[in-house]
């Protein structure tokens, strides 16, 4: 291995570019040159706001000396005439991994074979091996030369570059792109750190999922804190993320959800990242803007999908037409807004053949020429907090690419790319400069005008005359014949053409440039931006604009409070509370008189058991209760839009059940087109997932090493859980009550994210969730939470809870299952659809919850199953709905009824609200109307009308198309379990 | 602790506790109902009617006339009659618990079975037939699936001693899955569902055309899969398309049509939608797979899959809806009641679960809708059937024969109300 890079180093010494190591030892004579370059006529572009026009560069040692005017040369350079060049500070590359070797790759996550749960790296490492921040790129650094040039193609001249490669992805590097030995690139070797959400090669099962993802950093970040107190390991990677804080931090996403998680990361522990986005910053943009970070943006463009028959638009995502219609417009967004960023190349595999090209298209889409330049050059060096490059003022490193016409001309060609002064060809320049000549000719005078037309060179007369002028170009050697006559002959060097000798007297002077060389392409028409929904998807189209004082009239008003049904009543709604409830409330009262004479209006559904509006659902530690699911909270998802359709307006989004102890839920209200952040309810209780039984046991994988495999395991795990989490608490209360000094002297405990929240659920501070289906499993954590001194606060799913309502009923708890599903698996054999009934007339708090996607916009329908199925009345069953899951999640005091001072989370429905024949006619969240079913008709006709002027419109374009469409994305459900490579089920029964 | 043979005898022990309810006898005396609501099933509701049954079938069905009444009779003020709910392109006796591989029944290996049978697989006593008697389903189609040609299917009632005496049209239906020229497929870049191009598109088409015409021309008399489909060009059997495409729904009809077939029976959803009207003028019936679905696309309309059935019935298409699986398949009736929201009379929709069904399944003759010399397979409902909401079941029928609605569901009901000793 050594050898061959020793070889390697000498054929670098003695190659073309005879590079010399000071180090290094010569096999020959030195060659030490000291060089001096002036390159004369240049247009120098010295910084995005700075031009300098028709002067000398001149260039010494690799950095920029001097600029001189009127064509002067300085003593000792070497001249090369840069007449017609455009020069622009070289491009810097803030994402690169050129040099690198490839990261391994991992195979996919699969619920099928045994579980990974422990690192397969050997070593002083991280015990979890996404976490690499150890790593240095420069250690592996080895120019590419390939690599190198394809970067120097598409206008870069130095790059920062790292392994992409786990969660904590360890330093980068900021290397030159010349063709030089690595001890001569490498500009800097630890010049970043870099970090994702995507575990990489990482064998290791956990984290699976994003919520994992954030979970784990958090906890490396407090581990890394406790780490430089402690004294009995060694970890190479806590080290090194502690050695490396004063560099700066580069976060990669794929998604604006994650380009707002990295912002709730910084907020916490005080970090600020340089975000590389996923390009996609125009779907959600006044969020994104709103973190104030600074961005690195590709130049990702989405194709169009391809529409071969007029039937295929059956299988085209609107979705998908509008991201290939306004991702152009990105950097425009996101510059219109102040962001400061940074540009790379687009993310496919093309994205570097194509990015000048990509280049030009956001400027014609309304990025400034010069913010472009900012955003390769200016920006990222600093960033990078590099004075040296990324500008050409004088003691610049002579980084620059050399373009024949403005470089955001169309037909503008890169010429040459010079790295730290060394020039490097990337297209011939012509042989001639195109524009005017005079041509004399035996004392006549020709005004002539010089192009290059697809190489061939083509002489004009700029007047009318009889005579004709035809040349040709073989090299260097220029033959020029007039009016047929014979032909004459020239060498052509920098640029001059010198005519050889002929009997004839004849010259061919250049006059004046042309203007495609001098003028950047005349006012190019810069498109429109087009209208964009928020969310970023079709119903985001949905006007949901309300005046803040909105007024039913002559409701049937289902109150769930104790004055029960209310005939012909109405309900003022002001700033998004129920303000009164009265019968003739005044019309001028409000803003807004809907009539709702005939129909029935209630409080909101709310869903107990939801997995829609997440990226994410499942992770795999037994003990996942340090996941929060309010870190995958995606306000995009249509679900939301449809669940309104559906009369719910709050639920609660669980975690999965692939574990005993699942992550943290988060609790939403369905407002449509907010933030992840705004969906969440304010000051709501913190609730966690549980989970019993089949799915945790592992049943369905025959292969699986994961305890627990029994329901005696599951027991285990819980005690255990707790126990530990008892102890936890105990070394902190101990630590807390140390007295000033003595806390100085003793190092603090460990904290443990998943402990925490443990400790939470004993103290009550947390609240249980718990998926369970046959009486012996809850009968046990009863139990367990009894020997623990908590309650359990909601039994979900619970189709046995028929079994043990009177236990459950001692010990407090609640109970949401479904209204009469059963045979999916083997542990609901014994479910019955009387079960809800049965707990609700036993005395729990008992609500029908949905984990579909589908039935959750049914759950009225859902309910009025309870009615049939054990004969609850028709305001019990309605409150299984709305007042009992508002009970369960603690919410009552704000929703789950209609009653002065609560929240305006309303619903005016068609016909009684627990008839099949219902449907939702408004949905109303905090007194927003977000579902309007008198509305419905034209927006669905306007979406489907953008729709087809968009296929139109993107067939027309003549653009390469993608293979085919997107079809909507799969729903989530309890067992779901999404990664970066999959999304996998835990079980094919019906719980989908 | 998982081995199949563990299972195996969990499932045994289990069936041997959980008794199925017993077979109701042959009507021996005829019966009368007086003052009922009756759906007839064929768009009609007679109020105030009268029903009179005997040896099995209907004997009167019209208004009350005492002369007619025979036998006890039973007055049904405020109660509805509706004709038994007919559950087609269903699973129901091939599976118990999904997630158990042991109980499954329903999928052959391989791409071409069209000889495989559904019939002789039919569990009489699967657990999970009573749940649907109580909500009014007393037939069933039952239908393979997978594979491109996925086998035979039969129509069974549900109240029988074995499959023998459950069917009631034997081998009525081949069953192919008409591939799409893309399939759907999960793109980890994008992170989303993606449709990709199945490269053995081709070859899947050509397989199915080709086991089509070999049959027609008959030269392997002693071949059984081509056996299996001879049947359907002597009309013996049905021709089921199963395409999720409007490409595929144009592709698979022009081709049944082309080789003679001329009423394939469609079975689809929401893609029929483009295609309505090469539907209609194809003039083949369909069978809705499923209603209560979430719309195909993110940009689909909010309720489509609610409203294909209607869409569908609205343009004079011959229509059904059913509901896929069988484990929440008891809410056949309320996917009907869903299609009223959007916008169908309530007796359309009745017909969408009874006669239009009969029709396709070419049963009509004796079931699907209430008439004189019909089958008396029928209930009685204390309210709207196609309404959740304060509807329960008085009776129900089969062939004449009142059969036991309970099962265990209502038998642990009542343990356990009784154990908490709650009130009525």
């Amino acid at each position: 291995m050594k050898k061959t890079f020793f070889l390697l180093l000498i054929s670098f010494t003695a190659g073309a570019s005879g590079t010399q190591l000071p180090t290094g030892t010569v096999n020959g004579v030195q060659d030490t040159r000291h060089s001096v370059l002036a390159l004369t006529h240049a247009t120098v572009h010295v910084s995005p706001e700075k031009t300098l026009k028709n002067v000398t560069v001149v260039i010494e040692d690799g950095r920029i000396r001097e600029y001189l005017e009127n064509s002067s040369v300085p003593d000792h350079a070497v001249v090369i005439n840069y007449r017609d060049m455009h020069i622009y500070p070289g491009f810097i590359h803030l994402d690169a991994e050129v040099g690198l070797p490839e990261p391994a790759k991992r195979p996919p996550f699969s619920w099928g074979g045994p579980e990974t749960l422990q690192t397969t790296v050997d070593g002083a490492y991280n015990t979890n091996e996404a976490i690499k921040a150890s790593y240095r790129a420069a250690d592996d650094f080895n120019p590419s030369q390939k690599a190198s040039r394809e970067l120097r193609e598409a206008g870069f001249t130095s790059a920062l570059t790292h392994r992409h490669d786990g969660i904590m992805r360890g330093t980068g590097a900021l290397v030159s792109l010349a063709d030089e030995p690595a001890q001569l690139t490498v500009l800097a070797a630890q010049a970043s750190q870099h970090w994702s959400f995507d575990k990489g090669a990482s064998k290791q099962d956990y984290p699976v999922s994003l919520m994992g993802a954030v979970a784990l950093i958090r906890q490396t970040l407090l581990d890394a804190n406790w780490y430089t107190q402690q004294n009995q390991m060694t970890d190479l990677d806590l080290a090194a993320l502690n050695n490396n804080t004063t560099l700066p931090h580069f976060f990669s996403v794929d998604n604006w959800q994650q380009t707002l998680l990295t912002q709730k990361i910084s907020d916490e522990f005080g970090l600020t990242f340089v975000v590389k986005t996923a390009g996609d910053s125009y779907q959600s943009l006044n969020p994104v803007v709103n973190t104030g970070q600074t961005l690195i943006v590709p130049l990702n463009y989405p194709k169009a999908p391809e529409v071969n028959s007029i039937l295929d638009s059956y299988h085209v995502e609107y979705s998908d037409l509008k991201k290939w219609q306004v991702a152009p417009f990105n950097t425009r967004l996101l510059a219109e807004k102040g962001v400061r960023f940074a540009l790379v190349p687009g993310d496919n595999k093309k994205g570097l053949t194509t990015f000048l090209s990509d280049l030009r298209k956001a400027v014609t889409h309304g990025l400034s020429e010069q913010t472009a330049l900012a955003a390769l050059t200016t920006v990222p060096a600093t960033i990078l907090k590099r004075r040296d490059i990324g500008h050409l003022e004088k003691g610049a490193r002579a980084d620059f690419i050399a373009f024949d016409q403005p470089i955001f001309n169309d037909k503008a060609q890169l010429k040459d790319s010079w790295v730290y002064g060394e020039r490097m060809e990337i297209n011939p320049r012509l042989p001639l400069s195109e524009g005017n000549y005079t041509l004399t000719l035996d004392d006549t005078s020709h005004q002539i005008s010089v192009h290059f037309n697809k190489g061939q060179l083509t002489l004009k007369p700029n007047q009318d005359t009889d005579h004709t002028f035809q040349a040709k170009m073989d090299g260097q050697l220029f033959t020029l014949i007039v009016d047929e006559q014979s032909p004459l002959m020239a060498w052509v060097a920098d640029g001059q053409i010198k005519p050889l000798p002929t009997d004839r007297d004849w010259m061919m002077t250049f006059i004046q440039q042309s203007e495609k060389v001098t003028q950047s392409d005349s006012e190019k028409t810069v498109k429109d931006i087009p209208n964009i929904p928020n969310p970023f998807t079709a119903y985001g189209l949905a006007n949901s604009a309300t005046p803040d004082k909105v007024l039913f009239k002559h409701a049937t008003v289902w109150t769930n409070e104790d004055g029960g049904v209310l005939e012909n009543t109405d309900v003022l709604v002001v700033d998004g509370r129920i303000k009164t409830i009265a019968q003739d409330i005044a019309d001028n009262k409000a803003d807004l008189v809907i009539d709702a004479k005939g129909k029935y209006l209630t409080s909101g559904i709310i869903d107990e058991h939801s997995h829609i509006a997440l990226l994410s659902v499942n992770d795999v530690a037994v003990n996942s209760s340090m996941v929060r699911m309010q870190d995958v909270v995606n306000p995009e998802d249509v679900n939301i839009y449809r669940n309104l359709a559906g009369g719910v307006t709050a639920a609660q989004l669980l975690h999965g059940s692939a574990n005993p102890i699942g992550g943290q839920s988060a609790l939403v209200k369905m407002r449509w087109g907010v933030s992840p952040q705004e969906m969440l309810i304010d000051g709501a209780d913190g609730f966690i997932k549980f989970a019993l039984g089949e799915n945790v046991k592992r049943s369905r994988n025959q292969q699986s090493v994961r305890y627990p495999l029994t329901r005696m395991g599951v027991e285990q795990v819980y005690r255990d859980a707790f126990n530990e989490a008892q102890k936890y608490q105990t070394a902190w209360d101990d630590y807390n009550n140390l007295s000033r000094s003595k806390k100085k002297k003793t190092s603090p405990p460990r904290r443990d994210l998943a402990m925490e929240a443990t400790a939470e659920v004993i103290n009550q501070e947390r609240f249980i969730s718990c998926h369970s289906y046959v009486q012996s499993e809850i009968s046990m954590l009863i139990h367990v939470a009894d020997d623990f001194d908590f309650k359990v606060n909601t039994f979900t799913h619970i189709l046995e809870g028929y079994k043990v309502a009177d236990q459950m009923k001692a010990h407090g708890v609640g109970a949401s299952t479904f209204a009469d599903w059963w045979a999916y698996k083997w542990e609901v054999n014994e479910a019955i659809p009387y079960n809800a009934a049965i707990m609700d007339q036993v005395g729990l708090v008992t609500a029908i919850n949905s984990d579909s996607a589908e039935m959750s916009r049914r759950l009225n329908q859902e309910a009025a199953k309870t009615i049939k199925y054990g004969g609850l009345t028709e305001p019990e069953a309605w409150k299984t709905v709305t007042l009992n899951p508002a009970k369960l999640l603690h919410l009552d005091d704000r929703m789950g009824s209609i009653k002065e001072g609560k929240d305006a989370d309303l619903v005016l429905w068609s016909d009684k609200p627990l008839s099949i024949y219902a449907q939702a006619v408004k949905t109303m969240v905090d007194g927003v109307i977000y579902f309007d079913r008198d509305k419905l008709g034209a927006l669905e006709k306007t979406i489907a009308a953008e729709k087809t002027a968009l296929i139109k419109q993107s067939q027309a374009s003549g653009e390469e198309k993608k293979p085919q469409a997107d079809v909507a994305q799969p729903t989530l459900h309890c067992d779901s379990l999404i990664t970066k490579d999959a999304i996998l089920a835990l079980d094919n029964g019906a719980e989908s | 602790m998982k081995t199949p043979l563990f299972t195996l005898l969990t499932l045994l022990i289990f069936q041997a506790d959980a008794i199925r309810p017993k077979p109701a006898e042959p009507q021996v005396a005829p019966e009368t109902f007086i003052n009922a609501t009756i759906h007839t099933g064929e768009g009609d509701v007679l109020k105030n009617a009268m029903l009179v049954i005997e040896s099995g079938q209907i004997t009167y069905l019209g208004d009350y006339q005492q002369t007619q009444t025979k036998g006890q009779v039973t007055d049904l003020k405020q109660q509805h009659i509706y004709p038994g709910f007919i559950l087609t392109n269903t699973n129901l006796g091939l599976t118990e618990v999904d997630a158990v591989n042991a109980s499954i029944d329903f999928k052959e290996t391989g791409e071409l079975n069209p000889n495989v049978r559904t019939a002789i697989a039919y569990n009489a006593d699967s657990m999970r037939i009573p749940p649907m008697r109580f909500n009014g389903i007393l037939l069933a189609q039952v239908v393979p699936v997978g594979g491109l040609v996925s086998g035979t299917s039969s129509v069974m009632q549900l109240d029988a001693w074995n499959w023998n005496d459950a069917l009631i049209q034997n081998n009525d239906g081949l069953h192919v899955n008409w591939p799409a020229q893309r399939t759907k497929k999960f793109d980890y870049a994008t992170f989303s569902m993606k449709l990709e191009k199945d490269k053995n598109y081709t070859d899947k088409v050509t397989k199915i055309k080709t086991l089509f015409k070999d049959a027609q021309a008959g030269h392997s008399p002693d071949n059984i899969k081509l056996n299996a489909v001879s049947a359907v060009f002597n009309g013996d059997k049905q021709v089921y398309i199963h395409a999720n495409t409007p490409k595929a729904i144009i592709e698979s009809i022009e081709f049944m049509q082309s080789i003679g077939i001329q009423k394939p029976v469609l079975v689809t959803d929401s893609a029929a939608l483009p295609v309505i009207d090469f539907i209609i003028s194809a003039e083949v019936p369909v069978i809705v797979s499923s209603v209560h679905d979430l719309p195909q696309r993110t940009d689909s309309p909010v309720e489509q899959p609610y409203a294909v059935a209607v869409k569908l019935q609205q343009a004079g298409v011959l229509t059904a809806v059913t509901y896929p699986g069988s484990m929440s398949a008891r809410n056949l009736g309320f996917t009907a009641g869903t299609t009223v929201a959007q916008g169908l009379d309530k007796n359309t929709a009745l017909k969408m679960i009874t006669f239009n069904p009969a029709k396709i399944l070419k049963i009509d003759d004796r079931y699907g809708s209430l008439a004189v010399d019909k089958s008396a397979t029928f209930f009685i409902s204390s309210g709207d059937a196609l309404d959740m909401s304060g509807q329960q079941l008085k009776a129900a029928y089969i062939d004449g024969r009142k059969i036991d609605l309970n099962g265990k569901q209502q038998k642990l009901y009542h343990r356990y109300h009784d154990k908490y000793q709650l009130t009525e």
